[in-house]
This record gives C-alpha cells, sequence and structure tokens, in this order.
C-alpha cells in the first residue's frame, strides 16, 4: 500500500490495512536494531522534536532512541503545563516551533484532542506520545506488535485488559488496535474505573478479575497512578491490590502459555505482583524493544522513507 | 406616529392572530386597528405584508460581559446583536467584573444601555456578593436600581441553606431567583456531557445527574419557603421531569431552555469542537427529545440563548481548557422557528417561549404584549426568509457559534425598541441605532 498519513494523532481512524503496513515496516526496521552498528541514513537531515508536557522518561527516550537510528536530528523539549497557561501558550508554542521547520513533532500532553490541535497549527507532521485520556498510538501499535511476536496472532485470542480503564489513553488505543484485528477483549477494573457506556466499543466489560483472566492469553496490567487522587475511586491501594491486582494464584486461571503486559512503569506489589512481572510469562521488556521498533516505523513512514525507498 | 400595517399579528396575549395594524406613538402602541390598512396615515409607515408582527422578543438570559470583558462583548455591541436577532430586551447575567452585587454596577448597565443600546436592557443581579455563595446582596437596593431579578449564573448557589435564605428573604418581594442549576462536586473536573462521545475522546464527563440534583433541591427549597424560581438552561430529560412535577405540585417553579439543547447533543464535541463546549454540556439524544417535549406540553416556559461571547484565545485551545459557552443572539430565533416544523409548536407559543413568557416571568411591565398601552417593541419576523448564517453576519465582538454555515428558516427583518428602529432588513426602513 501506499503511505499518504502526514499525521499520526490516534488510531481511531487507521484502517486494518495501515496497521498491518506499519507493522510490517516495525519488522524490517528491527533488523537494523539487530546490527552492530544500529544506525541508518534513513532520516539524516530531518528534525524531530519531542515536546513532551508531561514528565516521560520511557516514550520520550524510545522516540529518541528511535530517531538516532534513523540519523534524525533529536530536539528535547520538555515543560509542564501550569494551569494559568493554557490553550493560548499551546497554540503560540505550536507556531513558534513549526516557524523552525521541524520535519517531524512528537508530541505528549495532559489534554484530550492537544495532538489534534496542534496539527491544525503546524506544517509538519505530528505524532501523538499521547494525549490525556485520548489515545496513545504507538503504545496501541507497541502491544499488537509485541502480542504478534509471541502469539503470532490476533484474532480470536482472549486479552484482558485490567486497571484504571476510565482515564486510560493505552486503552482507548488498544481497543482501536487489538479490537481491530479481532481479539477477543476484555475490560476489567472497579465500577468507578470501568464507566458502563465502554460496552459500546464492543469489548466485554467485568468486575471480577477471575472472570477477566479465565483463560486469558494475554493479560494486560494498567499502572494506577499513585499520583492521581484515586483514592476517590477506590478505598485504598490495599483494598485495590487485593481486588485488582495480579497475582500467581489469579494468573493461574489464564491459559498455560498465557503472557503478561504492562505499559509500564509498574507499581511492583500494586497493580502486579514482583514474582509475576519478573516471571517467564513477563513480556513487558519485549514491549520495550518493540516500542523503538514501532516508533522507528512511523517516523520513517512520516518521513517519506517509504517512498524513498522506491 | 408610526404604522405597522398589514402584518400577521401574532400576540398571545390578546389571543389574536390576524390581519392587522400597529399604530404607535410616543413609544407606545396606542392603537390597533383589524383588517385593512387606515389610509392617509399621517407618519412613517412599515409594510409588514407578508411577515409576522409580534410583541418584541425578550432573550431572558444573556451575558454582556460589560464592565471587565469588553473586549468579548460590550452592552453597544450585545445589543446590536440582540436587534439583529430580533430582540427588544435582554436580561443580562451578573457574571461581570466587578460581579453585578452592587446597586452602582446595575445602575452602570442601565445608564450604558440607555445611551448606548440598541434593545432594552434589564440586568439580573447576583444573589451574594462577589457571586461567591456566602452573603446575601441587597435585594431590595438593586431592584430600586433595576435589577429585574437574582442569579448566580455560572456559579449557582451551592450551599442550600444559602439558597434557601435568598428564596424566603426574597418571597417578601417577591423578587424572582433564577437558578444555573448544577452540583458543583458532581461536574467537578468535567468538560461534556457524561456519555459515549467524551468517553471515546477521553473527556472528563459531567453527569446528568449534576444538573438533576440540583434542580429537585431547587425545586424542593421552593416548596420549603414559597420563594419563586426559575431554573436556567435546563439541558436534561430528568429535568425537564422534575420541572413538570413542580408545577403539577403548584409550586412557583420556572424554567427555560436554550436553542443549542434542543438543536444539538454531544455528539458535536468530535473533533475536539471547542464550540460545542457550554455548560450544561450538550446531553444525548434522549435529552434533546424530552426538552422537545417539555417545549411543546408547556413545561419548558421560555426559551433564551444563554448567549456567551468568548474571545478567540479561549476557544482556540485543548478542549478541557476552553471555556464554556457560545453566542446566540442571533441565531436563537431561527434556530426556535425550526420547532415549527413538526406542527407541534404553533407561531402563537412561540412567541410565549421568546416574549410573553420572558415578559410574566422577570415582571416587566408593558412587555410581552401588542395590546394598545404596551411599549412600542415590536419584532417583524419573515417567516419564509431562507438565509445561511456566516460568520461575517455576527454583530457581537465575538465568533464563537457551532452554526456557521447552518441553513436558517425564517429571521427577524425589523425590530422595534420603544418605537425606535433598531434593526431592519426591509426596504424603506432604515434602522436607527
Amino acid at each position: 500500500m501506499e503511505w499518504r498519513r502526514r499525521h499520526v494523532l490516534g488510531l481511531a481512524d487507521f484502517s486494518t490495512e495501515e496497521i498491518e503496513f506499519v507493522i510490517d515496516t516495525a519488522r524490517s526496521m528491527e533488523d537494523v536494531l539487530t546490527r552492530d552498528i544500529k544506525k541508518v541514513p534513513a532520516l539524516r537531515g530531518k528534525t524531530v522534536v519531542n515536546l513532551f508536557f508531561e514528565p516521560s522518561t520511557r516514550t520520550r527516550t524510545s522516540f529518541e532512541i528511535a530517531g538516532k537510528r534513523l540519523s534524525a536530528d533529536m530536539v528535547n523539549f520538555s515543560s509542564t503545563v501550569s494551569s494559568i497557561s493554557k490553550g493560548e501558550s499551546l497554540l503560540d508554542t505550536a507556531r513558534n516551533i513549526d516557524a523552525m521547520k521541524p520535519g517531524i513533532i512528537v508530541m505528549r500532553h495532559p489534554a484530550s484532542g492537544a495532538a489534534h490541535f496542534l496539527s491544525r497549527y503546524v506544517s509538519c507532521s505530528v505524532i501523538n506520545a499521547g494525549d490525556g485520556s485520548n489515545e496513545h498510538p504507538t503504545q496501541g501499535l507497541l502491544d499488537l506488535y509485541a502480542i504478534l511476536k509471541v502469539k503470532n496472532k490476533i484474532k480470536g485470542i482472549k486479552i484482558a485488559i485490567i486497571g484504571d480503564i476510565l482515564h486510560s489513553r493505552v486503552v482507548r488505543s488498544n481497543l482501536h488496535s487489538l479490537g481491530r484485528m479481532g481479539a477477543d477483549l476484555w475490560l476489567c477494573g472497579p465500577a468507578t474505573l470501568l464507566p458502563r457506556e465502554m460496552a459500546r466499543s464492543g469489548a466485554k466489560l467485568t468486575n471480577d478479575i477471575r472472570e477477566a483472566v479465565r483463560d486469558a492469553d494475554v493479560v494486560m496490567m494498567l499502572r494506577i497512578q499513585l499520583e492521581r487522587q484515586h483514592t476517590a475511586y477506590f478505598p485504598s491501594l490495599r483494598e485495590y491490590s487485593r481486588k485488582y491486582g495480579l497475582n500467581s494464584e489469579v494468573f493461574s486461571l489464564a491459559r498455560k502459555d498465557a503472557v503478561i503486559m504492562h505499559p509500564g512503569p509498574i507499581n511492583r506489589g500494586v497493580e502486579l505482583s514482583d514474582e509475576l512481572a519478573d516471571s517467564a510469562h513477563s513480556i513487558i521488556l519485549n514491549q520495550v524493544e518493540s516500542g523503538v521498533a514501532i516508533r522507528m516505523a512511523l517516523l520513517y513512514l512520516l518521513a517519506g522513507g517509504h517512498h524513498a525507498a522506491h | 406616529m408610526l404604522l405597522i400595517k398589514q402584518g400577521r399579528v401574532i400576540d398571545p396575549e390578546s389571543g389574536r392572530d390576524e390581519t392587522g395594524n400597529i399604530v404607535i406613538s410616543a413609544g407606545k402602541i396606542t392603537d390597533y386597528l383589524p383588517g385593512e390598512a387606515p389610509k392617509n396615515f399621517d407618519g412613517t409607515v412599515i409594510d409588514a405584508a407578508g411577515h409576522w408582527v409580534l410583541p418584541g422578543l425578550i432573550d431572558m438570559h444573556v451575558h454582556l460581559r460589560d464592565p471587565g470583558f469588553e473586549w468579548k462583548e460590550d452592552i453597544r455591541s450585545g445589543t446590536v446583536a440582540a436587534a439583529a436577532g430580533g430582540f427588544s430586551s435582554v436580561a443580562c447575567m451578573a457574571n461581570t467584573s466587578p460581579v453585578n452585587d452592587h446597586a452602582e454596577v446595575t445602575r452602570y448597565i442601565r445608564e450604558k444601555a440607555a445611551s448606548q443600546g440598541a434593545a432594552n436592557v434589564f440586568p439580573v443581579a447576583a444573589v451574594t456578593r462577589g457571586m461567591e455563595g456566602k452573603e446575601m446582596t441587597d435585594f431590595a437596593e438593586l431592584f430600586e436600581a433595576g435589577a429585574v431579578a437574582f442569579s448566580d449564573d455560572g456559579k449557582p448557589v451551592r450551599n442550600a441553606l444559602m439558597l434557601r435564605r435568598a428564596l424566603e428573604y426574597a418571597r417578601a418581594f417577591d423578587f424572582l431567583i433564577m437558578e444555573h442549576a448544577e452540583d458543583h462536586d458532581l461536574s467537578e473536573g468535567g468538560a461534556a456531557n457524561e456519555g459515549w462521545a467524551a468517553l471515546r475522546l477521553g473527556i472528563p464527563g459531567i453527569p446528568s445527574a449534576s444538573e438533576e440534583v440540583a434542580i429537585a433541591r431547587d425545586i424542593l427549597l421552593a416548596r420549603l419557603t414559597g420563594g419563586r424560581i426559575h431554573i436556567q438552561h435546563i439541558s436534561t430529560k430528568m429535568g425537564v421531569d422534575l420541572l413538570r412535577m413542580a408545577k403539577k405540585a403548584g409550586l412557583r417553579v420556572t424554567g427555560e431552555t436554550a436553542p443549542h439543547y434542543f438543536t444539538l447533543t454531544d455528539a458535536a464535541i468530535e473533533g475536539y469542537n471547542t464550540n460545542a463546549k457550554m455548560s450544561p454540556p450538550l446531553r444525548g439524544e434522549e435529552d434533546r427529545m424530552a426538552i422537545l417535549e417539555g417545549i411543546v406540553d408547556g413545561t419548558i416556559d421560555a426559551i433564551a440563548s444563554d448567549h456567551a461571547p468568548h474571545d478567540d484565545l479561549t476557544k482556540r485551545c485543548e478542549f478541557t481548557a476552553a471555556s464554556n459557552g457560545i453566542i446566540g443572539l442571533e441565531t436563537a430565533l431561527p434556530l426556535s422557528m425550526s420547532l415549527l416544523a413538526g406542527g407541534k409548536v404553533t407561531p402563537a407559543r412561540l412567541v410565549e417561549l421568546l416574549s410573553v413568557s420572558p415578559a410574566r416571568i422577570l415582571g416587566l411591565k408593558g412587555k410581552g404584549s401588542l395590546r394598545k398601552g404596551s411599549d412600542g417593541d415590536v419584532t417583524i419576523v419573515n417567516p419564509e426568509d431562507e438565509w445561511e448564517f456566516q460568520e461575517s453576519d455576527v454583530r457581537s465582538k465575538s465568533r464563537n457559534s457551532p452554526f456557521f454555515g447552518w441553513k436558517m428558516k425564517g429571521r427577524a427583518f425589523a425590530v422595534l425598541c420603544g418605537g425606535r428602529v433598531t434593526h431592519s432588513l426591509l426596504r424603506d426602513v432604515a434602522a436607527d441605532v
């Protein structure tokens, strides 16, 4: 297929064909990662700006490594959004950075829709690295890729996602990536963090972790954000951990070859027990590895690499 | 002397709906002549043949942003927009800067409107000082200065005891309390209706219950105190049901809705459209249908625009950071006229919603009627005119509307305010503003 997309704002409007194309491209990028010299000149002379309005080490580093492996000039811009400098400053920032003529802006922002907003005011490409509770498309793609590596298929396998569904941008992207590829998706969490309307996504909902994990091929645990005022959503972390934490006893209900995923960083002992996080079932580090390949693929495609390659 | 001749005179207050002629002199309606136009009339003649002639429309809920936010709107631009939309009177909310919690502010609004306005402006003063929900304002003094009612719109009275006292105290003077019904604890952090649209876009939700809980509270306090309360911009099905129940129980409760609540649903937020962000938020289809039903069966007394001008800066930003509200003065009439299409709302009912009831609820003497002796406030509507609402049409200083590009049917072709022409699209009739 021909890649026509200028921005990657979310997976909501990605076709299955496009998703497969990104995965195929990521596979060829992974070859680069196995070489001694992990660098190709595909993005030489292109500037990629990492624009992060929320603290994030992993995603930012992953994009930075991906860009550097493709020989892009990487610029990091980190800032926090204070309550007074709201929209006006995002518009201003967007226009200022755009005036410096970067090739691609990678943005993380606490407001849902911020990447869509940015894309309307810049002439370069935009990759959404997480916008509020809306989407985290590269995570959705890397999760899909990591699962494919161990399961070889998505269609029909049972994938349980457990935790704070309400606020999770990872879930919203995964609903599109995994959902569209035909997974049997289950969402699980306390009722306060699992809105009933979520059933309209096509996923099955349950408040019982055992029902979610039973016969699952993949169990994906979400980070409970300790920094959010989550006490309002459930009584205590202790109670949360008892009812919605994954431990060996609950995990034993899953299929024998089931894998455990987590977008990181993990609150060890809260949503995921230490022993499981480090067990052979965990593919958490494979997710991280897949992330670099997926991000390389997207940077490459957005920079017009696909056409250059022909 | 001025004659409006041969229009279809729709005056629910006198029960008239017929071809007739209205004579205005010294700012008042001095005569009504059914049938043929008088010959040899000595004065200005407005030929209203083919048009509706209505008592001047009254928008009982607008924000004129003056004093304090004059770059968004001021009394001049806001009333010019009102006239263009067919309104001869508006009631403006108190969330200005300073807040209209003092007679000086009320007088400032009245005086500026009198000298520069293109419509009658009736200030609604705050219920509590600084709209902080702690101490009552000086109701009687504010009333004497020209305030017609009291509301902390935008920042509802949180404390039920505070509202109880206000209703009770106001009862002695028969003053009206208008409530923006919202339970702030339930809506906190929310930016759109709690439902699939917001959930899918990752926008924090505002449940219908945040409005319904507050309406229920307000109704119960009206019952407790015998006070008179008006529920502003009702957006939910259960809100309409509660109001219906309160009226059945004989309580002194009235309610309004805004055109966007019967025209749009929360689907309009798609694409993070900040011009579909308001408070209360656009709701679901079931709510929209219930609002329509409330309009048809008389539960909802009035349609008001909740005209809320905002500059580009506070709307061209992330959805969650954007200000609430849309301009509405120039679209309220045509959007309301779309209700006529189904036949369940008659032109006379529409006039009740946009003129008669607001005048009655706010106690505006001489308004909402075309009887002899009433004020010379008249709205002349071309019910067949088809037009498209465009950004370049806007008279308001702000441009925050989700309705640009909408095809409208029906438009105000002239407005008279105390006998003065404040808006005219009629040939040979010039506006004097």
